[in-house]
């Protein structure tokens, strides 16, 4: 479905994507994971095809954007990061005019409307103006306005920043039924939790660049253990701490003013540092997540 | 409980060929349907504004100038002052029209509700956005332009036929004014601009170019100044319709100036919009 090598976008000095190779197949559910201003956006707006790309290959639905941008376009549907709905028009005329611009019937397009407004549970709200709705609804109305022409292959940008939990949850739903019907999805997040809910795949992309890939257990199994468990200590209780541990710790990191340990078995290594004598003021066990593997890989944290 | 709906509905409707209308006019079908949605607030400066100018100038204040200059003056064509200021009130309107089409909502469409960026995902070019604007200002301004010579016809100062064509020259105006405007407002990253072009430029151009008095009545200097402006060109082409006269050289000249700046405004957006919004 999308084809980079070598994939580049500078704004004069600025390297934004500096060289990224990746494939996405028809069907799959890929993300694009980092922190802002990791470059997301912009490979997100050359998938569209509303950005020329500064070097390398690109190919979408097998054709190059910078000579069948137009075409490769209809068979899009684009979700933004700021939604660019019309507010002073009605819920139902954004997804009318939406339609409008891929040349549909204005009968094929009320059909449509009728169903989309369905699926973005905003039926009650046809003629409700865009201004009064809330940030979850504009967002599921930004959804079915992309799906109004059909398309093969869905692009949203950060489907769920600033939603709150419930009204994320509820695009996520949306977004499984839509990859049960076989649309391609790709996602970019600096969600962890979205990321392995949703994707099938998914690449890490830090400063322009793409620091690892793979399915979300992959990434999480081959970069770091199954476990972490994360300690808060008096200070000074943390020197030689490590080491007493040997083997039952494959990694230690620093988040912030906890130490995180990663290893097989949490539980055991929590019972060591208990039989080291030394009784932390917080402990916590949990399953390794891709924040951990971001963690790894760039030595920061995503929401920094 | 929804669930189904999409699965029954949207991906089993057949897939629909492209139809083919240009895909301008699909970028213009927007700006219509926000038209049709907000036309109210836009009925004072179409329709109540052009009565009380003529009433004021051309009734009030003209009658005032024949009591000095006599109705028949030749200083102003021979033709009465509300005669006289008539063409010059139309073409100013539509300068403001095409001016305040292409500032706010151009920057709008690129900033505030981003029309152009949902455009841009779709299969309309830079280059659709850009002409189905400019064709839906177009609209607007022939649109005010006919309601104004319609009025000044129930003042009873139409005598001439060719004041039509009145309506199409200044639309023209409009869009020398507009597509430049255009262009610099892809270009701004803030409305302040907008007042400062307004207070420095149209203004001026409103108050010095042939439109309130003939630009004789200038020192020789600033004359030569009035008729290199724009608005002299429109002003001056709409004098000329209005008198009864089409086929004259100077006619010819306003007409070229006006059509050259226009297509160097589309020149120049098509760029400033390329810049914008394709980057």
């Amino acid at each position: 479905m999308v084809e980079a090598q070598g994939l580049v976008k500078r704004f004069g000095e600025f390297v934004a994507v500096g060289g990224i190779d990746f494939t996405i197949s028809r069907g799959e559910v890929f993300g694009f994971l980092g922190p802002n201003g990791a470059g997301k956006t912009s490979t997100m707006r050359m998938i569209a095809c509303m950005s020329p790309r500064s070097g390398g290959v690109l190919r979408v639905t097998g054709r190059d954007p910078e000579t069948d941008g137009s075409e490769i376009r209809r068979s899009i549907g684009l979700v933004p990061q700021d939604d660019a709905l019309d507010s002073e028009l009605s819920v139902l005329d954004n997804l009318h005019i939406y339609g409008r611009y891929f040349d549909l019937p204005r009968k094929e397009i009320r059909r449509r409307a009728q169903i989309l407004l369905e699926f973005a549970q905003l039926g009650e709200r046809a003629d409700t103006k865009v201004d009064e709705l809330s940030g979850g609804m504009r967002r599921r109305l930004t959804i079915a306005r992309a799906l109004i022409s059909q398309p093969d292959l869905m692009i949203l940008d950060e489907p769920t920043t600033g939603l709150d939990p419930q009204a994320r949850h509820l695009v996520w739903d949306r977004l499984h039924q839509l990859q049960s019907e076989g649309v391609t999805l790709i996602i970019t997040t600096h969600y962890m939790d979205e990321a392995e809910q949703l994707c099938d795949r998914l690449v890490v992309m830090d400063q322009g660049l793409i620091v690892a890939s793979g399915t979300p257990r992959e990434l999480i199994d081959s970069i770091v253990s199954k476990e972490a468990v994360e300690l808060r200590l008096d200070p000074g209780d943390a020197t030689g701490l490590v080491e007493g541990l040997g083997t039952l710790v494959d990694r230690v990191e620093m988040l912030g003013d906890r130490l995180c340990l990663y290893g097989k078995d949490g539980d055991a290594i929590l019972e060591a540092v208990l039989g080291l004598g030394i009784h932390p003021i917080s402990s916590f066990v949990r399953r390794a997540g891709l924040e951990d593997v971001f963690l790894a890989l760039t030595g920061k944290s995503l929401n920094d | 409980m929804t669930d189904v709906a999409l699965s029954e509905g949207l991906f089993r409707l057949e897939r629909h060929s492209a139809r083919s209308h240009p895909r301008w006019m699909l970028a213009f079908s927007f700006w219509f349907l926000l038209y049709r949605r907000t036309w109210r607030g836009s009925i004072l400066s179409t329709f109540v504004y052009p009565t009380l100018y003529l009433a004021s100038m051309g009734i009030g204040l003209g009658g005032l100038v024949n009591q000095h200059v006599g109705t028949h003056s030749l200083s102003l064509g021979g033709v009465s002052y509300l005669r006289f200021v008539t063409p010059g009130i139309l073409v100013a309107s539509a300068m403001q029209i095409g001016i305040n089409e292409a500032s706010w909502p151009v920057m709008s469409a690129i900033r505030w509700q981003r029309s152009y960026l949902a455009q841009c995902a779709t299969p309309l070019r830079v280059i659709d956005v850009f002409i189905g604007h400019l064709a839906w200002i177009a609209l607007r301004l022939l649109f005010a332009c006919a309601v104004f010579v319609g009025i000044s016809a129930g003042f009873g100062v139409v005598q001439s036929p060719l004041s039509l064509l009145e309506i199409l020259a200044a639309t023209l105006l409009g869009l020398a004014f507009a597509t430049p405007m255009a262009a610099l407002a892809a270009l701004f990253r803030g409305d302040e601009a907008f007042s400062t072009i307004n207070r420095l430029l149209i203004v001026p151009l409103f108050l010095f170019s042939g439109t309130f008095f003939p630009i004789a009545q200038l020192p020789g200097q600033l004359q030569l100044v009035a008729e290199l402006t724009p608005l002299y060109h429109g002003v001056a082409l709409c004098r000329s319709l209005a008198g009864g006269h089409l086929l004259l050289w100077s006619n010819l000249e306003h007409l070229s100036y006006l059509l050259v700046l226009s297509s160097l405004g589309v020149v120049f957006g098509r760029r400033t919009y390329s810049r914008r919004l394709e980057r």
